[in-house]
């Protein structure tokens, strides 16, 4: 109980926000928002399918160029439009890249996402024409549901109708993803993820199954991807780069993997924290690598972990 | 036209040296210990930085720059010693875990190594200044080749002839190879796993580390070099296959060669080519060219 206690909470924190926290902390809510429907993704089958992903930041890129280039060659102004087409793009990427990486486990899963991550990566940063090479292409302001906003002043526009544009994207995403981690096809994932020759025994078509995963991971990660366009302006290809698949994987240990929530607590403090530490010194890096370490070596269940080890009697809900 | 071709293949077989002492430590750490190790990028571009302090501080002591290459090589292999840290520091606890927590850790070493190097050499790029050409150029069919090219290629070479003889006819090399085969067989017949894995680790590391040092006088030592070269290392190592030695060395001469020629005929393709390479091996030949009964 208290667990469902600490998220209404937490949306209501999100919900006022607005009124009194400063603008600063406001505009770091949306690349948090955007990260945290990609790590919803990411650890349906990092966390659930048991298959670790070193390349989705090929869908992340897939979805803020998606909606950049629907802006800059065909003149599209509207997020609905971007999210949508977003999702449909992954989603026709993923398709057979999905069906070549699930027939391969562990390492090899992982190296196999990594090459297409960086084939998507060289692609966008060598036809200049088509994306813009390492300069990437502009993302301008969308209209949301309809309505032109381009009279808003930036910032008023990014904390006002798009911050609480995300936070609906993301309820939605949210929503979405806890019905299938409790679906029976959620069940078999884990089943999956825990004993494959079991699942095959059963019955489940394991292949299948994971390619379903992969799918439905891709399709978030880019929704995600074209909700982060808007805050950053413009999409470059750094956005698929494989150690930006580092990070993804780096913020869902950090906050959890074997938890619902704990990717996104883990996206939260990752931006908040990386935020802070780079107003301090320049070297994240080195900060953040030192907190990875630990985070392996001693706290695997990442902060989501921690609270379940302080609270031993909710451990066993999983 | 030779000319050109020459031009085009020296260049990427300069290229697959150097790409060939990373991967070759990719290899032998993940054929012994199973972990990919993401940072040996990282450790290539420690070598490049260290390596242009080490020719800074030698030519300013007044070394004859005649003989440059000998302390550039030996700061690169002294830095290896980097290694031991990593693995007793950081690594050995985290041997029986699931091997996505390995990638994690050496990723995180990733992270810190390339801070640590903005934080000692700064951001800007550092070069050894104009000792590139100090053995001149030979011309090679029409072609004018740097000496120092011949040198490193030269160097490689002998390299994979000392770890092939090392892994297949010494006690150590036997030693290393069994484990690679059974850790649990060879621990019972008494072999010390703490020691081999240090010692193939920093073996590892020293590769790398050499591998960037060697690179320092041709081309510029810049803060992101670590992880845009164990791109290129992973396409060689799953190329050629995991683990093996003899892919490591095919494989960096065709991505080596590869790019090259991809740059002077279509520079758009560059490395696209070499990652089409890499998913046509994977879901072809998911153990590489070389690679043995890999899972």
């Amino acid at each position: 109980m208290t667990g469902g206690l600490v998220l209404i909470l937490a949306l209501l924190a999100i919900v006022v926000a607005p009124w009194v926290a400063p603008t600063y902390y406001l505009l770091l809510m949306l690349p948090f928002m955007a990260y945290a429907v990609v790590l919803l993704g990411l650890n349906l089958l990092f966390g659930y399918t048991g298959l670790v992903s070193f390349g989705h930041a090929l869908f992340i890129g897939i979805g803020a160029y998606t909606g950049a280039f629907l802006a800059a060659h065909l003149t599209v102004r509207s997020m609905e439009v971007f999210l949508v087409a977003a999702a449909i793009a992954g989603a026709l990427v993923a398709a057979p890249v999905a069906a070549l990486c699930v027939r391969y486990v562990k390492i090899y899963f992982g190296m196999l996402t990594l090459a297409f991550g960086m084939v998507f990566y060289t692609f966008v940063l060598k036809f200049y024409r088509l994306t813009g090479g390492d300069e990437g292409l502009p993302f301008p302001r969308p209209a949301l549901l309809g309505f032109p906003l381009d009279a808003m002043p930036k910032t008023d526009y990014l904390v006002g109708p798009y911050y609480y544009y995300s936070l609906a994207v993301l309820a939605v995403a949210t929503l979405g993803m806890w019905r299938v981690v409790r679906s029976p096809f959620g069940l078999c994932l884990k089943t999956i993820r825990d004993n494959p020759a079991k699942a095959e025994t059963l019955g489940i078509g394991v292949t299948r199954y994971r390619w379903y995963a992969f799918m439905i991971s891709a399709v978030y990660a880019s929704v995600g991807g074209a909700l982060l366009g808007p805050p950053t302006g413009n999409v470059d290809p750094t956005l698929a780069y494989w150690t930006h698949s580092g990070n993804l994987v780096f913020m869902t240990l950090l906050g959890g993997f074997s938890s619902f929530f704990g990717p996104v607590l883990g996206a939260f403090v990752f931006i908040y924290l990386q935020n802070w530490v780079m107003s301090v010194v320049p070297y994240w890096r080195l900060i953040f690598g030192a907190i990875l370490a630990v985070i392996v070596i001693f706290a695997p269940g990442g902060l989501m972990g921690l609270f379940a080890r302080a609270r031993p009697a909710e451990v066993a809900r999983g | 036209m030779t000319q050109h071709v020459v031009n085009v293949l020296l260049s990427g077989i300069f290229h697959a040296s150097i790409l060939f002492l990373v991967a070759a430590g990719l290899q032998v750490v993940f054929g012994v210990q199973k972990i990919f190790n993401l940072a040996c990028g990282s450790f290539y571009a420690l070598g490049a930085y260290v390596g242009v302090s080490a020719v800074g501080w030698y030519t300013g002591a007044g070394g004859p720059a005649a003989l440059f290459v000998l302390p550039l090589a030996l700061a690169g292999l002294a830095v290896g010693a980097v290694g031991v840290v990593v693995e007793r520091g950081l690594l050995r606890f985290v041997y029986d875990r699931d091997e996505t927590f390995q990638l994690l850790l050496t990723f995180a070493v990733v992270l810190m190594m390339e801070d640590a190097i903005r934080m000692t050499w700064g951001t800007s790029p550092r070069s050894t200044a104009g000792l590139y050409l100090t053995y001149g150029q030979v011309p090679i069919l029409g072609a004018a080749v740097p000496v120092y090219n011949l040198i490193v290629i030269g160097a490689s070479l002998a390299i994979a002839l000392l770890i092939g003889w090392l892994l297949t006819r010494t006690a150590f090399g036997r030693i290393i190879r069994a484990s690679a085969d059974n850790r649990e067989m060879a621990e019972a017949l008494g072999v010390d796993m703490r020691r081999v894995y240090a010692t193939v680790f920093t073996l590892g590391t020293a590769l790398g580390t050499l591998g960037g040092a060697l690179v320092i006088p041709a081309t510029a030592a810049m803060s992101e070099m670590g992880i845009e070269l164990i791109v290129e290392a992973f396409a060689v190592v799953v190329i050629g296959g995991l683990g093996s030695m003899r892919g490591a060395f095919v494989g960096a001469l065709i991505v080596g060669v590869l790019r090259s020629i991809a740059i002077s005929v279509y520079p758009e393709l560059e490395m696209l080519l070499i990652y089409l390479i890499v998913i046509a091996v994977l879901v072809l030949r998911p153990r590489g060219l070389f690679g043995g009964a890999a899972a």
